[in-house]
């Protein structure tokens, strides 16, 4: 189990009392002491690592959570943001001596507009809702991950989520306008509005992935962008790893910018293949899920001009879908992928580096050899136009030596994607997971400016305090 | 800088000070310049990521990213007419004051493609963040943070951006005659289409002449392979007629109206007159421009009508008004050239509501613990 700072003391002796206290600001439902239903408050994505919470209290009303956070505050109380919970990195587990606040029954829809292209929504709407608000007119919010039905917005803003199709339509911070944040303090501060530059400090940007320590979202405004004219995908297998990187690199360097261009691995291909039946080349070392947008005859020339490139890289399977349905066969398998490797293995850590994508051949078969060296099984299945790798770590739980073993792998893909010029994290933060690494990736001056930072927004240090940084600065 | 640091000396830092007339003037015995920091550090075309010198100038980094037929996405503009600026502005005077293009509406601002920074604190310690990959949220974005940060917190030294295949072909879809608010609506209905509009701005009759043209023109850009453009731009055309008769520029005729729309070649600016570069959800742009010309100043709309470039006299009156009605629509104001005098007085970007300027002034004291860099740039006191 990972290190968590020592509960305080004074702060437990005065529980009952804090949550009394909880309980004048939020009735009813909305505060959770009891053992048995702070359960499913005890982790999040990352589920190996649990940890009860002091108590759980869910605002309704920005009003509320700054009411909270003042009276936390007040009394010396962490504590620890959370949306849906489904972070990988383990940013939303609890402390003991911790509130959590959750956001989960912030969840309306405040404003659409559609001459403008910009929703105003409450932080825990989840990212596929915004999407089935707009969806309609023809509109999409475009930052897709895979959580995406039960991720909430105002997590993707602490994370600062990608996904799929984040190669053309960037990441959530490229897509957001505006928050209306809550400080430790308990202040209310609206960044940004419906309006695309900021005048002054870009806090919008440095709010954006600072997972949960530096004031808590409430509500979040997001570009709303029209789809394309229709969209569709060809899957392409190839012999080796390196041939099908050395493809991504000639369809990049043609000027193509596919809409998706995903990487799946041997065995990544043959997991989902045995989970979804998705027609995948099972004879293939890797393949590659390619999506282009536009009208069909635009679809049409740019398969036509990708297709030809493949062919120059020898593909023992090319198939180009004719239709939506046959498009969405081929996304079918990589959609499942978590469920497949979930049906072949017990527990698996999913890993998120990201790497130089020059490097990508060497890096998978580095990470084959150290997989092999510590008997685990391990398969990938990545966003390869931007190198941001997910290394699947299959382990059984329950066997402390396997668990142990595949914890120290893990860390060492992440030092391995370090090394070769990338870095911990591409898309699902630090959190707890990666916390202890960032003296690979940082010097500890670099640590120390960032602590800064947060100390600037929250002196005492109650605001998600045991993620990111490692608990002891470096000497 | 850790001299100055330890001396407690004040600096002005630029790049090669092209947009020193931007925000309030700096009090500072000395001078940093980075333009002398110059020089592509790394340049991998197929990981669409440069890396440069906070001093490289943004003719070399465009000359080098041209060779393998790629671009910068964010389009900065080139002020220097406005500005009376001589020198070639710099990669770190772009990424410190983060102005953006036309294409900031499709494709995003300059701090969206910053990927990594090397900067050197207040407190004269070199730092870093992000990195040389696409996606990275390892720590807190301090590149954000910096970008649009005036120099106020560190001396950035190198960037690492994301670059993109610069399109094969663009046009426009030009419409003549629109009044603002209809010209607006002609706009939302280019940019909620599904053709990939990558520019969408509106120019009154008087910025229109300085192209040669009589009348307002409403334009709205595509850029693609040269198949997509012509296709996109006929079938934008048609989804526009409800708003007017629609002509099609052509690459060359379009690429001439987007860079002077882009440097603000179509904004006429008197000697002595003041310049406001205004940030505002796009349907309030026609309110923006009705204030300005109420008060006898000009400007034009790009972004959509979301930005209002505007030149008029430097008066109380004026910049009142334009505040004043920036801050109803809920947008932002940034003064690009204004008088000396007005310079240490008026506003030159809106002041922070009061729990925001505390975390400022704390962010400021985490950076820039000696108060050394660019001391009371964008706020006096920070």
């Amino acid at each position: 189990m990972i290190e968590l700072p020592a509960p305080k003391a004074d702060v437990l002796a005065r529980r009952d009392d804090i949550v009394a206290g909880l309980r004048r600001i939020v009735a009813g439902e909305g505060v959770i002491a009891d053992t048995l239903r702070l359960r499913p408050y005890e982790t999040d994505g990352l589920a190996m690592y649990r940890q009860p919470p002091m108590a759980v209290v869910l605002p309704q009303t920005t009003e509320q959570a700054a009411d909270v956070l003042r009276f936390c505050h007040a009394n010396g109380v962490r504590v620890v943001p959370r949306g849906a919970g489904t972070s990988l990195s383990g940013g939303a587990l609890p402390l003991e001596d911790s509130v959590v606040v959750g956001l989960s029954r912030m969840n309306r829809i405040l404003e659409v507009d559609y001459a403008d292209r910009v929703a105003t929504v409450q932080a825990g709407v989840t990212n596929l809702a915004i999407t089935g608000a707009v969806q309609d007119r023809g509109f999409f919010y475009a930052p897709d991950p895979s959580s995406q039905l039960a991720c909430m917005i105002g997590g993707n803003v602490n994370m600062n989520s990608g996904g799929a199709h984040c190669l053309k339509y960037g990441v959530t911070a490229n897509n957001l306008l505006g928050l209306k944040i809550v400080t430790i303090e308990g202040e209310i501060v609206d960044i940004g509005g419906a309006h695309l530059d900021a005048a002054g400090y870009d806090w919008l940007g440095l709010l954006t992935g600072s997972e949960g320590m530096l004031a808590i979202v409430t509500e979040v405004t997001v570009r709303i962008l029209r789809g394309p004219e229709g969209a569709r995908a060809m899957l392409a297998g190839f012999k080796s790893n390196e041939i099908a990187g050395a493809c991504v690199d000639a369809i990049i360097s043609a000027g193509i910018i596919p809409v998706a261009l995903e990487f799946m691995d041997r065995p990544a291909i043959h997991a989902c293949e045995a989970f979804a039946h998705a027609g995948y080349p099972l004879d293939a070392e890797a393949m590659l899920i390619i999506e282009v947008e536009g009208c069909l005859e635009e679809q049409a020339a740019l398969l036509g001009h990708i297709e030809k490139i493949c062919l120059d890289f020898d593909p023992v399977s090319l198939r180009i879908a004719a239709t939506a349905e046959e498009s969405a066969a081929i996304w079918k398998g990589r959609k499942g992928a978590f469920g497949a490797v979930g049906r072949i293995s017990p527990d698996y850590f999913c890993m998120d580096g990201t790497i130089p994508t020059s490097r990508l051949a060497e890096t998978l078969r580095r990470i084959g050899e150290m997989a092999d060296a510590a008997h685990l099984q391990v398969c990938n299945i990545f966003h390869a136009g931007d190198g941001n790798l997910h290394p699947l770590i299959m382990f059984n739980a329950n066997d402390p030596v396997q668990f142990a073993r595949a914890e120290v792998l893990g860390a060492d893909i992440l030092k391995l994607c370090v090394e070769v010029g990338g870095c911990l994290t591409g898309e699902h933060g630090v959190g707890i997971e990666k916390r202890d690494l960032m003296h690979t990736q940082f010097t500890p001056t670099d640590l120390d400016q960032q602590r800064r930072i947060k100390s600037a927004f929250d002196p005492g240090w109650l605001l998600n305090p045991a993620k990111v940084f490692p608990l002891q600065p470096a000497a | 800088m850790a001299d100055a640091f330890r001396a407690r000396t004040p600096l002005l830092v630029q790049g090669a000070g092209t947009k020193l007339s931007m925000l309030r003037a700096v009090q500072a015995a000395h001078t940093l310049s980075t333009a002398g920091c110059a020089g592509i550090t790394l340049y991998a075309p197929n990981e669409l990521i440069v890396s440069a010198r906070a001093g490289t100038t943004l003719a070399d980094l465009q000359a080098t990213l041209a060779q393998s037929g790629q671009h910068m996405i964010a389009e900065p503009p080139d002020y220097s007419r406005l500005l009376g600026a001589t020198g070639q502005q710099t990669l770190g005077g772009i990424a410190a004051t983060n102005l953006s293009g036309p294409r900031r509406i499709a494709g995003g601002a300059v701090r969206d493609h910053v990927l990594g920074v090397r900067a050197v604190n207040g407190a004269g310690e070199l730092i870093k963040s992000g990195g040389r990959v696409l996606k990275n949220v390892t720590g807190l974005d301090m590149c954000k943070l910096l970008c649009g940060s005036h120099g106020t917190l560190a001396v950035m030294t190198e960037l690492t951006l994301k670059v993109l295949p610069a399109p094969e072909d663009t046009a426009s879809v030009v419409l003549r005659g629109q009044a603002p608010e209809a010209a607006i609506a002609a706009l939302s209905a280019a940019l909620g289409s599904p053709y990939g509009v990558s520019g969408a701005a509106y120019l009154p009759a008087g910025a229109a002449a300085l192209l040669g043209e009589t009348g307002a023109l409403t334009l709205a850009r595509i850029e693609d392979f040269a198949a997509s453009v012509s296709y996109r731009s006929e079938r934008l055309r048609q989804d526009l007629a409800e708003f007017g008769a629609g002509e099609i520029w052509p690459a060359a005729r379009s690429r001439d109206a987007w860079t002077a729309i882009r440097d603000a070649d179509v904004l006429s600016a008197a000697d002595g007159d003041a310049i406001w570069r205004i940030s505002v959800r796009p349907s309030q742009g026609a309110v923006i421009l009705a204030v300005a010309e109420a008060e006898g100043a000009l400007g034009y709309l790009d972004w959509g009508g979301g930005l209002a470039m505007i030149a008029g006299p430097a008066t109380e009156a004026l910049h009142g008004a334009l505040t004043a009605a920036v801050t109803r629509a809920g947008g932002v104001w940034t003064v690009l050239r204004a008088p000396a005098p007005w310079r240490g007085v008026a506003q030159m970007v809106p002041a922070e509501a009061p729990p925001l300027a505390k975390i400022s002034r704390r962010v400021k004291a985490a950076m820039d613990p000696g108060g050394i860099v660019n001391p009371g740039r964008m706020y006096a006191g920070v």
